[in-house]
């Protein structure tokens, strides 16, 4: 594994800063990597990067592409030290093996985070960590795709260190060619030039003899005002394959002699499958075998219309257990009940929740919930795999490459070796795809082991995608504040409850540091009451965030009700500590034209939330016609993320972040019955589209902060945004998602005093 | 339980991208999986199999039409053209204002977001805003909704 160096980093806010960037391979290395991932006339140079002789620089990304435009994004870091020619550069993933794992994201979170505490551990890290040490336990599951990370960890402590080396090794054998000294050296568009004579040679020319040196351990990085190419918005890479049908997603994936398999999961989670009657199925065309599972069973056809028509004409008997008769209903109660039962401090500030309940203090208090939801991507979950002579070959869509290959080898009971994983493009992901949340991989395994000499691809009808997810929890959540004389807040206590699903992606109760505000309150304090429940639960983009988000800007805009002061300037004046907040704050407030008057029925709402180390606040304007009929007309959204790399990428994703957290808000519920999901397609589990989705616009406010994510911080502030606005066009504060199940009654009076 | 693969013989002719197919398929195979597993076209996505997301959208004689519940044998004779065969070279004019207003983010719904924007503006080459909105109903999850409606704005004004 990559021996860890502290080296002195400049640019990207980072100047002068002690950061730990991800050391490189060494060059005796570069023959395993270059016979396992180089084609002919190409050579790695060091982890990340291959030049080839006829000078094309090939970026290796230890991602996986699921939407986010880190493919683009991740290349123009590197390509930037490396002064490459972008008209010549190349892209691909990195194959799923421990030589790629992507010490970066390890490096970038945890060793850098010298006082970092398990809480702080991102959730899609945790299990990576030993937290006794602090040190990595395991790189096998270091390809992750998630926790908005690519940028801010494996381009910052990655990809630009990789870049900036890759120079330096080009310059030296330049250099040792001409017999002059490296500093006498310029590098441009894939070439090293010599300064005084104007000889040069081009990047193809030197590989060979560049790959020699061993990589440095302090490259020189870029000052951040010689950037030439981060910072511009570069077309993303992916896209041309996009508008063709080309991209092959891990659902395209066409094996000779395939067959295909549908399954038909345990509605209740955790169920044992008891029995099936498959005698009606038998004669039917195409079908090869049923496979009974643990859980479930799959039919195995020569066509995967035939294996679904089979699967849904199969009346499988389950053990439900006691799951049976858990409800949405009881959930909630439980959750009431742990709310009103012994609660577990996370954190006190102050004097804690004791200053609310003072004598001559008035208080404040309302009670929020979400509900459980769907990732519900647009390719259904899916994942074909060869089993036989003692090897196994898998091709899926998954956040984490290595670590798919490592839990598909685990489940065949096979070395890492006698596994082939073929990491394929995915058609949306949002944390459904992260480890420990691969049901997917587990079937597919299962069903090829029972096959075994014939590849076979598992294909998730979207009634299983949707009915066998790993849900955002549902939350409850009871806030209260004490104010001063002047509606200024003392005091804040947030108690809310924590999730304890039964997998092991659900957490096992811990806090969310998310919960944890910005506003300079004096006295805070947070509890948590664990609730388990037999709903599996994940990451879903943003996690905890998408709902302290909701929460923290809901309960903050009640407060600035009671204290009758306007949301933007009592936010404002609580945010003396934030800089970077108020900026963000007042970009958003300005540029949606806070407080100019508004045509009746319609109204702003206001909203501020730090997630994923990115500031993003968000002004919605909303119009409730008498009838209650609302209309999300535009979203105006500032993002403060340190630097933004492409601007145009991250404009996407904020702007695709607001219709995820807008679709949330207004539509989005999964609901449990008899212990199985209610929901089962689109029609019950709807979406914005077009129709619905407002006017969006986007703006960066540039800062020297450190690079924050992009992916998943434009999500949190929508629903309060949206909800905010409907309470100043109607007087209606809606304290449950999602609004839909709520009676918006449009009040004129109210509306016209909020404006 | 191991079961013998049953022979059949039943035929379907399909035209899908100019090009004749006879098949050996059930008249009642959905198009979208005829499609995709007989003639090897995996341009047109699996969204949600209902004829909801519109994932799969197909031209059927020049119709933008949800190939998921479509039985391929009532689409014998018919004018299929999927995104593969869009365009007899290069890009459409789409396609290219895709690319330029940088619409996909994961890309998997586009190929039918693409079948029916092209169908409605061969239809209707400048609809308004609420025209779009009233024909295109195809669900993009990464929520590009903002830059397709920005590409159709520069395409009317073509």
């Amino acid at each position: 594994m990559p021996s860890r160096r502290v080296i002195l980093l400049g640019g990207l806010g980072a100047t002068g800063a002690l950061v730990v960037g991800y050391a490189l391979w060494p060059s005796d290395r570069l023959a395993r990597v270059d016979k396992l991932a180089a084609k002919a006339g190409e050579r790695f140079v060091n982890n990340w990067i291959k030049i080839a002789n006829d000078d094309t620089v090939t970026i290796v990304v230890p991602h996986c592409d699921m939407g986010t435009g880190i493919f683009t994004a991740l290349p123009q870091m590197a390509a930037e030290e490396l002064d490459a020619d972008w008209d010549k550069l190349r892209v691909e993933a990195a194959l799923p093996d421990p030589l790629f794992a992507n010490g970066a994201l390890a490096e970038g979170f945890i060793l850098s985070g010298q006082h970092m505490t398990r809480d702080q551990v991102p959730a899609f890290l945790r299990g990576t960590v030993d937290n006794t040490f602090r040190t990595v336990a395991t790189y096998m599951d270091l390809q992750v795709t998630g926790g908005s990370s690519a940028v801010r960890a494996t381009g910052v402590y990655g990809m630009r260190i990789a870049g900036a080396a890759a120079r330096e090794m080009l310059v030296k054998a330049a250099a040792a060619r001409w017999n002059v000294a490296p500093e006498d050296c310029a590098t441009k568009l894939n070439r090293v030039l010599h300064k005084a004579s104007g000889r040069s040679f081009s990047y193809g020319e030197l590989a060979e003899d560049a790959a020699a040196y061993s990589p440095s351990s302090s490259p020189k990085v870029k000052a951040k005002s010689e950037y030439t190419l981060v910072g511009k918005p570069v077309p993303r890479i992916d896209i041309p394959n996009k508008v063709n049908g080309a991209t092959k997603y891990g659902i395209d994936t066409v094996v000779p002699g395939m067959l295909y398999a549908a399954i038909r999961i345990s509605p209740v989670f955790g169920a044992k499958l008891l029995s099936v009657e498959t005698a009606h199925i038998a004669g039917r065309r195409g079908i090869r075998q049923v496979v009974k599972l643990d859980d479930a069973v799959v039919v195995v056809a020569d066509r995967f219309w035939r294996a679904r028509d089979a699967a849904s004409a199969l009346v499988p008997v389950f053990d439900n257990g006691a799951n049976g008769s858990v409800s949405s209903e009881t959930i909630t109660a439980r959750r009431i009940a742990a709310l009103n039962g012994d609660l577990k401090r996370d954190t006190k500030i102050g004097f804690g929740a004791d200053a609310i309940d003072q004598p001559g203090r008035r208080s404040y208090e309302a009670v929020y919930q979400v509900p459980y939801l769907a990732h519900a991507p647009m390719e259904p979950m899916n994942a074909t795999a060869l089993y036989g002579n003692g090897t196994l070959e898998v091709w899926a869509g998954a956040q984490d490459g290595l670590g798919a290959r490592a839990y598909c080898a685990k489940e065949a009971k096979l070395p890492l070796e006698k596994v082939t994983f073929h990491l394929l493009p995915m058609g949306g992901a949002f944390g459904r795809r992260l480890p420990q949340q691969w049901n997917y991989l587990t079937y597919a395994v299962q069903t090829a082991m029972a096959v075994p000499g014939t590849p076979v691809k598992l294909v998730f009808t979207r009634e299983q995608d949707m009915q066998h997810d790993y849900y955002r929890p549902n939350v409850m959540s009871r806030m209260r504040a004490a104010f001063d004389a002047n509606g200024a807040p003392l005091a804040w206590s947030h108690d809310y409850t924590v999730n304890d699903g039964p997998n092991p992606a659900a957490g096992k109760g811990d806090p969310d540091p998310q919960a944890h505000i910005a506003y300079g309150i004096p006295s805070q304090e947070y509890r948590t009451a664990k609730v388990p429940t037999h709903i599996p639960t994940g990451p879903w983009r943003s996690v905890e965030a998408s709902w302290h988000g909701f929460f923290v800007e809901s309960f903050i805009d009640e407060l600035a009700h009671e204290a009758k002061a306007d949301p933007f300037a009592y936010r404002a004046a609580l945010l003396g500590a934030k800089p970077r907040h108020l900026a963000v704050l007042k970009k958003a407030a300005a540029a949606a034209g806070w407080g100019t008057p508004m045509p009746q029925g319609q109204a702003r709402g206001i909203a501020l939330f730090e997630s994923f180390e990115s500031i993003v606040a968000h002004v919605a304007e909303v119009e409730v016609s008498p009838e209650g009929a609302l209309t999300v007309r535009r979203i105006v959204a500032a993002i403060d993320c340190g630097m933004a790399v492409n601007p145009d990428g991250l404009k996407a994703q904020i702007e695709g972040g607001i219709i995820f957290g807008l679709t949330a808000a207004l539509h989005g519920a999964i609901t449990i019955d008899k212990g199985a999901v209610m929901q089962a397609n689109f029609p019950d589990y709807e979406m914005v589209r077009l129709a619905e989705c407002p006017e969006i616009e986007v703006h960066i406010v540039e800062s020297d902060a450190p690079l924050g994510g992009a992916g998943e911080p434009g999500v949190p502030p929508v629903a309060p945004a949206v909800t905010n606005a409907i309470f100043a066009a109607t007087g209606v504060r809606i304290r449950e998602l999602p609004i839909t199940n709520q009676k918006l009654t449009a009040s004129p009076a109210r509306s016209a005093a909020a404006n | 339980m191991i079961f013998k693969a049953l022979g059949a013989n039943v035929t379907v002719s399909l035209k899908v991208n100019g090009m004749d197919h006879d098949l050996d398929v059930e008249p009642d195979a959905p198009l979208l999986w005829v499609i995709r597993d007989e003639l090897g076209l995996t341009g047109t996505k699996f969204g949600c199999g209902i004829a909801q997301c519109g994932a799969c959208t197909v031209h059927v004689d020049g119709v933008a039409t949800r190939s998921c519940m479509v039985p391929a044998g009532a689409v014998q004779g018919s004018e299929i053209v999927t995104i593969e065969g869009l365009s007899a070279n290069g890009l459409t004019p789409v396609q290219q204002a895709w690319i330029d207003h940088q619409v996909p983010q994961c890309g998997y719904c586009q190929s039918g977001m693409i079948m029916a924007v092209s169908a409605l503006l061969k239809t209707n080459p400048a609809p308004s805003d609420a025209q779009l909105s009233a024909a295109i109903t195809n669900i993009c999850r990464c929520g590009t909704f903002p830059r397709i409606r920005a590409a159709v704005r520069a395409l009317a004004q073509r």
